[in-house]
């Protein structure tokens, strides 16, 4: 069990599943999802193992094709990696679950070809950039789980589907050209990808390219702000999240959450506290936009006239206080943003998956916000409201106490007043904005008559898909305590870059078990 | 020489961008295309420029940067290259199809004048 | 014991949400058993408390929050506690009675004990945050218990704007909250109440304070937030009765009871404090006058007493506190027993109609009694326990020395408001029981069912016993829950009926007959009846400023986010500018260094003006699309070529083939699309992005002239040094892909991979209709292929298959390599498929290439694997020269095995992907030809 290659495993299992669901999807396409499933499970079995690997509290360094780093590439496998390991599992299940569910319209990942392909190519993706310790890597596997969404985004087809595609593939295009551009140059002026090298030698830059690799940094940082929904680039969001299905969607949850990860990784471990030239670079910035995009979201929401822009909106705010929380940067603020993300991600997904449920069970109405019969009011009202309340951030769900541990971090910050005001007031717009879409759409409605009801009735995969989604949010609540002291102690690790550094660049190749290099003369 | 390339590289992105901004798919995926040139262009010269030298190692010179041009930023570049192409072709499929969905090759999936969707 | 009590009814709660909404009797008992078993608990720990010590009990949740689950039970809180369960339990009895029979009651009772338990929470959480928690529950159960008539409108609303108001002052709260314990250093109500002088002394006090008033204030309907309390009475009346009278609405003034100790005592407290409760008061009870459905009359009274009730904690001295506390347990007897009459009213006639409801005493004399006691206690008549609480306020009001001004206005509007709230309660014995008959009641009114009226006896029975004999009923109670309050020992008074002759009882006496006096008269003067109130105030103002927010936010969103990728795709570009550009502008010692130079060759300087002048004229002629593309073809075509020029040859091979490839493509899909691209209308615009482009541009040649002009010393030559001896192969470019950066190739190939799907998916069976006036021959036409074509590319397959394993196989050590050789291969076959019709080629090599790309990745990754088994990190290569006979040495690393992978899944991919769309035939339509 405590082989060091588990780190490469959450990569490498997904693509290899998906290649052979690929193989099977013809013949036997059954096999293929229960492959699918099958590896998903398997892959929340292998981040737990990791997550109990990372709680150790060392950087735990994997160097592919056993190459030393900075000349390979390598994985680094700390807290942070393990969290978000463990959350794209947990959202992952909940996705491929409940794909097999669709009510009348048959099932999502029948709507298609290749649907598990390129649902275990997207999980490559998003594992991949968590754990991969090379900056260019990063951009690879952002491009793996950009180009896996986009095909999951148009799965199932349709002129909605097609016409939201092109704004998400154009503008994340554009984006990808600027991450390339960024990488670039601070290869240009540092020589090396590894951002373990990169964290010291940014460092050491002198005043001669300060301006240059700050540039870069900021770049970056846009980049990462384009996944990470920041205002003013997150306007395709909600045409796009609306638009996919809804296991997708829920999955698109984490999606987010991928530029949330990398802006706190690139600010404290490449562009953090002692960067030399490149100290602090976006802290000017950063929490002012953040506290821009939530503002908007906030207002999103009272605009939203269809639930799942009403959800979009939601994640949208849910990312503007991450990225205030790691804008804001002290170490309390962070772990703040860690238990925060944990949930608002879990709630994300759930309300995607429970608002299709609902949607299908309306007919025509669809997620209008608009009065309709409507199959199960009572037992969705309750969740609905669980749900979306605990994404305002209203007790006593987590999302509540994420907020709180912000609050509380921020009390002596010099931007408090601002992100105390952005907060609070976000916090109301949402609480109205659902309260006005919950009673238009659970109490105005009349219940659906049998007929429409036995129509609508939720997949049993569709319940089990919710219900998993909602034990997890209340083990992370229930857990509170214990969560905080592992989000502390994540930021703890994040703010210490040297030992990351330390132990990605100290870590020594395996001798080998028998030694090829004799073959090195040539006959 | 590095000014020139300099400016190539700026006249391929001022190009590309122009094109990525107008609002027919195609023109879109042109402009893309032109930016991924002067994208590849730029990773390329981050290894700084040299006539004549390409990273083949023959026993001969000492194998240092005097002797031979950087092989990384090469590396990268052909990575870039390919993901670039897989990402235009799929654009243009992309665009093929929204024409004969939406039966209209505008990047908004519908003629300016039409009204616009609700949020 | 006290996490018992509080966590009762949620367990209560859950086990209805069990239940089938038509079990009724079953559901009342349920509910009905739960309060009463926590009243005997809080019962059993009477003695504990009345000596004064306090219970507490809990468990760690979230220590980085100072928050535990948490709760403490002293006097003040086993006093709400008291109250809380006790006419929890009347509440419940009432309400089986009084809920209609298609009224789900598993549900109505479900939710009440939800609220029950958040608001035992409010009162017994140990810990502010915790207490925060609770708060937002109580304001989250009473806007489900709003709505629980959910068809009628006013209901909705209802529960809506209490819903805003209260949750937003719990926001509010839950900032003051961690203020304080900012200020502390602990959320323990301990530790906060200990640390009084602390926090009074701390610059953050004020802050700290406006919110948690703002909390209490909203919640306790404090003008200028009061008018959320009428539109709540649009729920069931045993909800009007429990929150809106007797419990929610006091955790307000329980905020300022419990917080009293660390927060009053201060001018600030004083201030904003009293004044408000004033205003409160008068108002409330103004109002209340002119209401003509019962239960806005008693809406309006609760208002008015709450303000009372608030100004007395205002006043800041112990007495006042006392006062304050008793009238908080008087007012919820008096008024729940009102509302629960004013409901058994509604229920025997069907309606709240005061200009209707005239002379019931005929028809319900006891219940009536029940009133007329009731709302006597109100008044403030003698031997009832309004009266004792009102003298206390009165004595206070006279009391209070903190400014001149307030020294004359507190007695005068105390006893002004006492003669409101003698008016108002008048009004309703009048005019509901007396003032002549009835007129057009739905249906003729008789006394209630038997046990309906029984929680209006109890508490009507309290009223009596507490206001005759104060000292031996409510005395202990009182003593202990105003000792907490205070945090200090209790000031020295006396609960007794009669005082002496004193100014507070003159107040009274003019209080009672002025009321009675003011009533008649605008009796008889205006008639009351007559008056129409016109809806003006607080909630017009709320559902405005609701309504144009909402409109703002959807004019904004729309406005910034019109669904344009055009403008998307622009802030994307400006935003990338300023980052760019910002550091430059802000670093003061920036300046610009020239670097070195390479003398360009007159070839370079050709190259270069040729890509620049191809670049150009793509931008001229972009809406000429077959023109564009070929100009787009040159320009790949000089930067292949500077590849060449500047030493990378495995980049020149690539781009060009990549570059045929993407010409091929960009052919095929011209079939199905216009030609021409639409000129677009706004010159402006296009200006706009003229500028951006060139400054874009312009950027990217600073930055990449200015990197140039650095000193560089990158990890590269350990590439050289090692791609011989360790890599196996000479050509260092192709050892990185495939080995020391082998993981981005695999990426890489992925990407590629799921492209292929993607497309293959997109187009499977797809017929688009063909373009008007399509200048390119559909590829699949016959006549497309003519013979020269033909024979060329049959000769061209082997020799392309030949060179592609020739490129394969020298990859490692020159230009070449698996991906190379699989482009080649690729286009080699899709020009075959172009000459010969796409049909033809499928016939001959009868696969389906999205096989070969599961193929090439499972092979590359499991190569990787392999190395795994040898107990070497994923995609370690291992190589060997194996002497070939007559090919002679060739270099076998697993890394070939790897780019094999590379090698099948380039082929099936491209393959896919140009097939894929080679194969699209025309729908039949206007100017679409079905071909074969």
């Amino acid at each position: 069990m405590n082989s060091p290659h588990w780190i490469v495993v959450p990569v490498v299992l997904p693509l290899i599943a998906g290649a052979a669901c690929l193989l099977l999807e013809r013949r036997a396409a059954s096999i293929a999802r229960f492959l699918s499933i099958g590896t998903t499970f398997v892959l929340l079995g292998v981040a737990l193992h990791l997550a109990g690997v990372a709680a150790s509290g060392e950087v735990h360094p994997y160097l592919l094709g056993n190459w030393r780093a900075p000349f390979g590439i390598a994985l680094a496998l700390d807290r942070l990696a393990a969290l978000m390991l463990v959350l794209t599992a947990v959202v992952a299940i909940a996705s491929v679950l409940y794909a097999r569910g669709g009510g009348a319209r048959g099932a999502h990942d029948a709507q298609g070809l290749h649907y598990h392909a390129l649902f275990q190519f997207q999980l490559m993706g998003l594992n991949g950039a968590f754990l991969t310790a090379d900056l260019f890597n990063l951009f690879v596997f952002f491009e793996v789980l950009l180009i896996a969404s986009y095909g999951l985004l148009l799965h199932g087809g349709g002129a909605a589907r097609v016409r939201a595609a092109i704004h998400y593939v154009g503008f994340n295009l554009a984006g990808s050209a600027l991450f390339l551009v960024a990488v670039a140059l601070l290869y240009g002026i540092t020589g090396t990808l590894n951002m373990a090298d990169l964290s010291q030698r940014v460092a050491a830059l002198g005043p001669d390219q300060a301006a240059l690799v700050r540039a870069a940094a900021l770049l970056l940082i846009v980049v990462f702000g384009v996944k990470a929904a920041l205002l003013p680039l997150y306007f395709w969001l909600p045409d796009t999240y609306r638009a996919a299905s809804a296991p997708v969607a829920a999955l698109f949850a984490i999606m987010t959450k991928v530029g949330v990860y990398c802006v706190a990784r690139v600010t404290t471990l490449i562009f953090g506290d002692d960067a030399g030239v490149a100290t602090d670079v976006a802290d000017p910035w950063l929490p002012w936009l953040a506290i821009g995009t939530l503002a908007l979201a906030a207002l999103g929401t009272l605009a939203a006239v269809r639930l799942r822009t009403l959800v979009s909106y939601l994640v949208i705010a849910s990312a503007g206080t991450l990225l205030l929380a790691i804008g804001l940067g002290s170490a309390a603020t962070l772990s703040a943003a860690l238990f925060y993300l944990v949930n608002s991600t879990l709630v994300a997904a759930a309300l995607f998956l429970l608002v299709d449920s609902i949607a299908s069970g309306r007919g025509e109405a669809d997620d209008a916000m608009i009065p309709a019969p409507l199959a199960y009011r009572a037992a969705y009202g309750v969740l609905f409201f669980v749900f979306a309340l605990e994404a305002a951030g209203l007790p006593p769900m987590g999302g509540f106490i994420g907020k709180a541990l912000l609050l509380r971090a921020t009390t002596d910050l010099p931007l408090m007043a601002a992100t105390w005001a952005a907060l609070l007031l976000s916090g109301l717009g949402m609480m109205i904005a659902v309260a006005r879409a919950g009673s238009t759409v659970f109490w105005k409605a009349a219940d659906a008559n049998r007929a429409q009801a036995a129509a609508a009735r939720p997949a049993r995969v569709e319940r089990l898909a919710i219900g998993w989604l909602t034990v997890a949010m209340l083990l992370v609540v229930l857990n509170a305590g214990p969560m905080t002291q592992y989000a502390e102690s994540t930021a703890a690790q994040l703010l210490d870059r040297r030992a990351y550094v330390g132990a990605v660049l100290g870590a020594q190749p395996v001798p080998p078990a028998w030694t090829p290099r004799e073959g090195m003369k040539k006959p | 020489m590095e000014l020139m390339v300099a400016i190539f590289v700026g006249v391929l992105t001022g190009t590309g961008i122009y094109l990525m901004l107008r609002a027919r798919t195609f023109d879109l995926v042109l402009g893309l295309t032109l930016l991924s040139y002067a994208v590849n262009l730029l990773i390329f010269v981050m290894g700084r420029l040299t006539v004549g030298r390409p990273p083949i190692l023959d026993g001969g010179q000492m194998p240092a940067l005097a002797n031979y041009a950087d092989p990384l930023p090469q590396a990268l570049v052909l990575t870039a290259i390919v993901i670039s192409f897989a990402m235009t072709a799929l654009l243009l499929v992309i665009a093929l199809v929204a024409r004969a969905e939406t039966d209209s090759d505008h990047v908004d999936g519908e003629e300016p004048q039409a009204q616009r969707r609700r949020p | 014991m006290p996490a018992l009590i509080a966590l009762l009814p949620f367990a209560g709660a859950l086990l209805l949400a069990l239940l089938p909404n038509e079990r009724r009797r079953l559901s009342a008992w349920l509910a009905g058993v739960f309060p009463l078993a926590g009243l005997v608990l809080s019962l059993l720990s009477a003695p504990s408390i009345l000596a004064g010590d306090v219970l507490r009990w809990s468990v760690d949740w979230v220590p980085a929050l100072g928050l535990d689950f948490g709760f403490r039970m002293d006097g003040l809180a086993w006093l709400f506690a008291l109250l809380i369960l006790g006419i929890g339990a009347l509440v419940v009895l009432y309400a089986a009675y009084y809920l209609h029979h298609d009224d789900p009651p598993a549900r109505f009772f479900q939710f009440l004990l939800l609220f029950m338990g958040a608001m035992l929470g409010v009162v017994l959480a140990d810990n502010l945050v915790l207490l925060v928690v609770f708060w937002e529950a109580t304001s989250l159960s009473s806007f489900l218990l709003i709505g629980y008539w959910k068809d009628r409108k006013e209901a909705r609303e209802g529960a809506r704007m209490a819903l805003a108001i209260t949750g937003a002052g719990g926001l509010a709260l839950l900032g003051g909250v961690l203020l304080i314990g900012h200020i502390v250093g602990s959320v323990k109500l301990d530790a906060v109440l200990a640390a009084g002088a602390t926090i009074r002394a701390h610059p953050l006090y004020v802050p700290a304070l406006v919110l948690v008033l703002l909390g209490a204030f909203t919640k306790s309907a404090q003008f200028p937030f009061h008018f959320w309390l009428p539109h709540a009475m649009a729920a069931p009346t045993p909800v009007s009765a429990y929150l809106h009278s007797a419990t929610m609405v006091k955790a307000g003034v329980f905020l300022l009871a419990r917080l009293y100790p660390a927060l009053g005592a201060s001018d600030a407290w004083f201030w904003i404090v009293a004044p408000t409760g004033l205003a409160t008061l008068l108002l409330g009870a103004y109002f209340a006058i002119f209401k003509h459905d019962l239960k806005g009359l008693l809406a309006y009274s609760t208002i008015s007493h709450l303000g009372l009730i608030t100004l007395l904690f205002g006043l800041d001295s112990p007495l006042a506190v006392v006062a304050g506390v008793f009238h908080i347990l008087n007012h919820a007897t008096f008024k729940a027993s009102l509302f629960m009459a004013a409901g058994i009213i509604d229920h025997e006639t069907g309606s709240r109609d005061m200009r209707k409801l005239n002379g019931l005493w005929k028809y319900m004399p006891w219940t009536a009694l029940l009133a007329i006691v009731a709302s006597a206690a109100m008044a403030g008549v003698p031997l009832l326990n309004g009266f004792l609480s009102k003298e206390m306020f009165f004595a206070e009001a006279l009391e209070s020395d903190a400014h001149p001004l307030m020294a004359w206005l507190l007695p005068v509007g105390a006893t002004l408001a006492g003669v409101f709230s003698v008016a108002y309660s008048t009004r309703f014995i009048h005019d509901v029981f007396f003032n002549g008959e009835p007129v057009g009641l739905p249906k003729t009114p008789h006394e209630p069912p038997r046990f309906m009226r029984v929680p209006v006896e109890v508490l009507a029975l309290v009223c009596l016993a507490v206001g005759i004999a104060p000292g031996l009923t409510v005395g202990p109670i009182l003593a202990a829950g105003a000792r907490a309050a205070l945090g200090a020992p209790l000031p020295a008074y006396s609960l007794a009926v009669w005082h002496g002759f004193n100014t507070p009882l003159v107040m009274s006496l003019i209080a009672l007959a002025g009321g009675v006096a003011l009533y008649f008269g605008l009796q008889r003067l205006i008639n009351l009846h007559l008056i129409v109130q016109v809806p003006r105030g607080g909630r017009e103002a709320f559902t405005f400023v609701l309504a144009r927010t909402v409109k703002a936010a959807r004019d904004l969103t729309l406005g910034l986010q019109n669904g344009s990728l055009q403008r998307y795709l622009m802030l994307l570009v400006a935003m990338a500018l300023t980052a760019g550009l910002l550091p430059f502008l802000l670093d003061a010692t920036f300046h610009m260094t020239p670097g070195p130079s390479t003398p360009p060759s007159l070839a370079f300087a050709l190259l270069w003006f040729v890509g620049i002048a191809a670049a150009l004229a793509t931008l001229v002629e972009f809406r000429r699309r077959l023109l564009a593309i070929t100009v787009l073809g040159a320009v790949g075509l000089v930067v292949a070529l500077v590849f060449v020029y500047l030493s990378a040859p495995d980049l020149a091979l690539t781009q060009l083939l990549v570059e045929v490839a993407t010409v091929i493509l960009m052919m095929l899909a011209l079939n199905w699309l216009p030609q021409e691209s639409a000129p677009e209308r706004s010159a402006a615009r296009r200006t706009l992005h003229a500028i951006l482009a060139c400054a874009a541009g312009l950027g990217a040649t600073a930055v990449v002239w200015l990197v140039l002009a650095q000193p560089f010393d990158p990890i590269s030559p350990y590439f050289l040094q090692t791609a011989v001896p360790m890599g196996g192969g000479a050509n260092a470019v192709n050892v990185i892909i495939v080995d020391y950066r082998g993981f981005d190739t695999l990426g890489e190939i992925t990407v590629l991979g799921i492209a292929a799907l993607i497309i293959a998916a997109l187009l499977d069976g797809r017929r688009p209709p063909a373009m008007q006036g399509t200048r390119l021959p559909a590829p699949t036409e016959r006549n497309a292929h003519p013979l020269m074509l033909k024979l060329v590319t049959r000769l061209l397959l082997p020799l392309a298959v030949l060179v592609a394993m020739h490129l394969f196989l020298r990859g490692h050590n020159l230009p070449g390599g698996g991906f190379i050789a699989g482009l080649v291969l690729a286009i080699a076959m899709v020009l075959l498929s172009l000459a010969h019709g796409e049909r033809w080629v499928n016939e001959r090599l009868r696969t389906d290439f999205r096989r070969w790309i599961a193929a090439g990745l499972l092979i590359a990754a499991l190569t990787g694997v392999g190395s795994g088994l040898l107990g070497h990190p994923f995609l370690t290569s291992s190589y060997d020269y194996p002497v070939l006979p007559l090919v002679g040495a060739v270099p076998l690393a697993s890394a070939s095995l790897f780019d094999l992978g590379v090698f099948l899944t380039v082929v099936g991919g491209t393959m896919v992907m140009l097939t894929a769309i080679g194969r699209l035939q025309p729908a039949a339509g206007p100017g679409a030809t079905r071909w074969n």
